[in-house]
């Protein structure tokens, strides 16, 4: 029987600063032995449980795709006393690393479909996953357009600069960035990203819409994309519940009889519909 | 099968000597399952234990493994307990709480070896209810005074003796190496006639009550049942099928253990988000998780209510939010309050 409960230890190679405000550090963690990477096949919205040997561990969405093989990836906003521990962590020190948990974006599903993908903030982790592997060239030709609509507050809080430069040259993604208010030396646009995404998104024929971001972006996204006439089973959204175990057994983020850990974190809106609203 | 009450501390001292027993034992004005070292300690004759057996399987606190961290690497060690388990004296309505919850910790997609090991290495020796106590309705959700379910044997008190009921291969093998009798067919005749009157005189109506909870999640039935509660929890940590619980590390530095506690949806920081947000913010959100979880999502996710009618919520909340009365509101509950 495989003990779920015992993390995969791995070194902190990286512990990168990714905003300006300086309260989301990215991490970037790498196997110990190449057995250790075989124990850890994931896909593109799954999540892991951090653990802070001492501190305790806390679920964070896997931000390195597959196809980068050797390390994992993933950004970590400070909010508490797990989140806070890992912002401390020195290069070389050991990071516990329990899953892969969790569903993830139906891949397959999107083969010979577009694909416009929504982020908000820096819920743009496990989107950039998804984009990342859907990129890699060997799988480009199974999808249609990609396209991706990131917002932020300000240039300052966005995730991945040096990646979101590379997509703008990238004539197999179409890239659109945004922010709420004007700033000297912007290029992108300025707005919401309902708005934007009214504005840019495709044509939602033959087109899936997955979307992440803080509350409000999301309640006010749904309105947009079901006006573009997006059928809820191809809008796509993952939550983010409280989690402790993610084996649905603790009893935490259940979401009606759903474990948001075990039969989620991914959802498509037409499934979410049958359910109360407790996210 | 046949065993005399004289006899029953010899067994359970010849059982001590091969397995670890539990059995009920007194702790000032209730009984709790403890292992016992000498079977005189068994109390076998008060009513049912203050906390369910489930805590044998599913403890309180349990260590996960602890560990030891350097740069060069994490040493982990899990002590997983294998021991070979003799639960004796445990009531019908607590041994079929632990089948409800084998649905949990052997789910669709994970194992808890924690709870399982300890599941497959345990015989359950039931004793049947003679006198069920006015806080039970096991028999409105599928239970029993004298209910099998989970069980490995069952004895049925007919006065100087127990008649052994042999459930299972296990309970077979360990009856056979007890040494147990034959019951004569008038041991068998009392012990019917035991099982025959013995009555548990609270009922729930159960009917519709899932057809009802299919539908009312948004009812005002929600914004007054809760208003007594007060959210301590005691209901959720007595009951025998709740199975929440919260993942910690105690620790020195990177010398330590991870722990898994018990934990209940009664409380506020439960499901609080680390952004703040808390999907369910109040004990109505609260309240209605725990009735909607034990009586629909559970149902819904694997076929069986999730409450074996013990009464331990009954008998222990501070305000007597009483869940019998509880379940009849909500059976009656309509989309719009009456007046
Ligand atoms: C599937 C999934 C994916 C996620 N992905 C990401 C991601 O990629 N990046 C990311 O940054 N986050 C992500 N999150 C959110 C992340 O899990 C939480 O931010 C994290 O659990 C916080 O842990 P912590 O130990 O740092 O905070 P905690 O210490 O647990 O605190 C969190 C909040 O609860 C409050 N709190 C805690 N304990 C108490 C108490 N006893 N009393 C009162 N208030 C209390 C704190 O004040 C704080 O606001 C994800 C969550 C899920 C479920
Ligand atoms: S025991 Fe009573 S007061 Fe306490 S949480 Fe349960 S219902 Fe509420
Ligand atoms: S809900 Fe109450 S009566 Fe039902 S099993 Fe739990 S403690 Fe017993
Ligand atoms: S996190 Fe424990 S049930 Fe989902």
């Amino acid at each position: 029987m495989k003990n779920p409960y015992l993390p995969l230890p791995m070194k902190l190679v990286k512990n990168f600063t990714e905003t300006e405000d300086k309260l989301i550090h990215t991490f970037t963690l790498q196997y110990l032995s190449e057995e250790d990477e075989k124990s850890f096949p994931y896909m593109p919205g799954q999540f892991a449980e951090l653990c802070v040997f001492g501190k305790g561990e806390a679920p964070f969405g896997i931000a390195s795709s597959p196809s980068e093989p050797g390390f994992l990836k993933f950004s970590v906003a400070k909010v508490g006393v797990v989140s806070t521990a890992l912002h401390l962590m020195e290069e070389g020190n050991m990071i516990g690393v329990r899953g892969p948990l969790g569903n993830y974006y139906p891949v397959e599903e999107f083969k010979g479909k577009n694909v416009v993908i929504i982020g908000g903030g820096f819920a743009f982790t496990t989107l950039r996953s998804l984009a990342t592997y859907m990129l890699q060239p060997e799988r480009r030709g199974d999808y249609g357009d990609i396209t991706v609509i990131y917002g932020a507050r300000n240039p300052g809080l966005l995730l991945y600069k040096e990646e979101l430069a590379a997509w703008e040259q990238n004539p197999n993604i179409n890239l659109i960035t945004t922010i709420d208010s004007a700033v000297d030396g912007w290029n992108g646009r300025v707005g919401f990203i309902p708005a934007v995404t009214e504005e840019v998104a495709p044509s939602s024929e033959n087109t899936y819409a997955i979307v992440c971001g803080p509350p409000v972006m999301i309640k006010f996204t749904m309105p947009v994309l079901e006006k573009l006439g997006f059928p809820a089973e191809r809008i796509i959204m993952s939550l983010e519940n409280r989690m402790k175990c993610g084996i649905g057994m603790c009893g935490r983020c259940n979401v009606g009889g759903k474990y948001v850990c075990k039969d989620g974190p991914v959802f498509t809106r037409a499934q979410l519909n049958e359910l109360p609203a407790e996210y | 099968m046949i065993i005399s009450k004289k006899d029953i501390p010899g067994f359970l001292d010849k059982l001590i000597s091969e397995y670890q027993v539990f059995a009920p034992v007194q702790e000032g004005s209730y009984t709790l399952f403890k292992p016992i070292s000498s079977g005189a300690d068994a109390v076998l004759t008060a009513d049912n234990t203050k906390l369910p057996a489930k805590e044998i399987f599913f403890p309180q606190s349990e260590k996960l493994f602890s560990y030891n961290v350097t740069e060069a690497g994490a040493k982990l060690e899990t002590a997983i307990d294998d021991q070979k388990k003799v639960i004796f004296g445990v009531r019908p309505c607590d041994a079929r709480s632990l089948v409800l919850l084998d649905n949990v910790f052997n789910n669709d997609k994970f194992q808890d070896p924690y709870y399982l090991t300890k599941r497959a290495n345990t015989i359950m020796v039931g004793i049947g209810c003679n006198t069920p106590t006015s806080t039970c309705f096991c028999t409105s959700v599928k239970g029993g005074p004298f209910d099998t379910k989970g069980l490995d044997l069952l004895l049925v008190d007919t006065g100087d003796a127990y008649v052994v009921e042999v459930l299972s291969d296990k309970g077979k093998a360990l009856a056979e190496q007890a040494g147990f009798v034959a019951a004569s067919d008038a041991d068998k005749a009392s012990a019917a006639k035991v099982k025959k009157e013995a009555k548990v005189t609270c009922q729930v109506n159960t009917d519709g009550l899932k057809d009802k909870l299919d539908v009312n999640f948004y009812y005002p039935i929600w914004d007054k049942i809760h208003e007594k509660c007060l959210g301590c929890g005691a209901c959720t940590y007595l009951c025998p099928t709740c199975h929440c619980f919260d993942i910690v590390d105690d620790a020195l530095d990177c010398d330590g253990c991870r722990v898994r506690n018990w934990d209940s949806c009664a409380f506020p920081i439960f499901t609080l988000h680390g952004s703040g947000h808390n999907p369910r913010t109040s004990n109505k959100e609260r309240y209605r998780n725990r009735i909607m979880h034990k009586f629909k999502y559970f149902v819904d996710n694997f076929g069986e209510i999730a409450c074996v009618g013990c009464g331990r919520c009954i008998k222990n909340c501070p305000v007597n939010l009483d869940i019998r009365v509880v379940l009849e509101d909500v059976r009656g509950s309509e989309a719009r309050l009456d007046s």
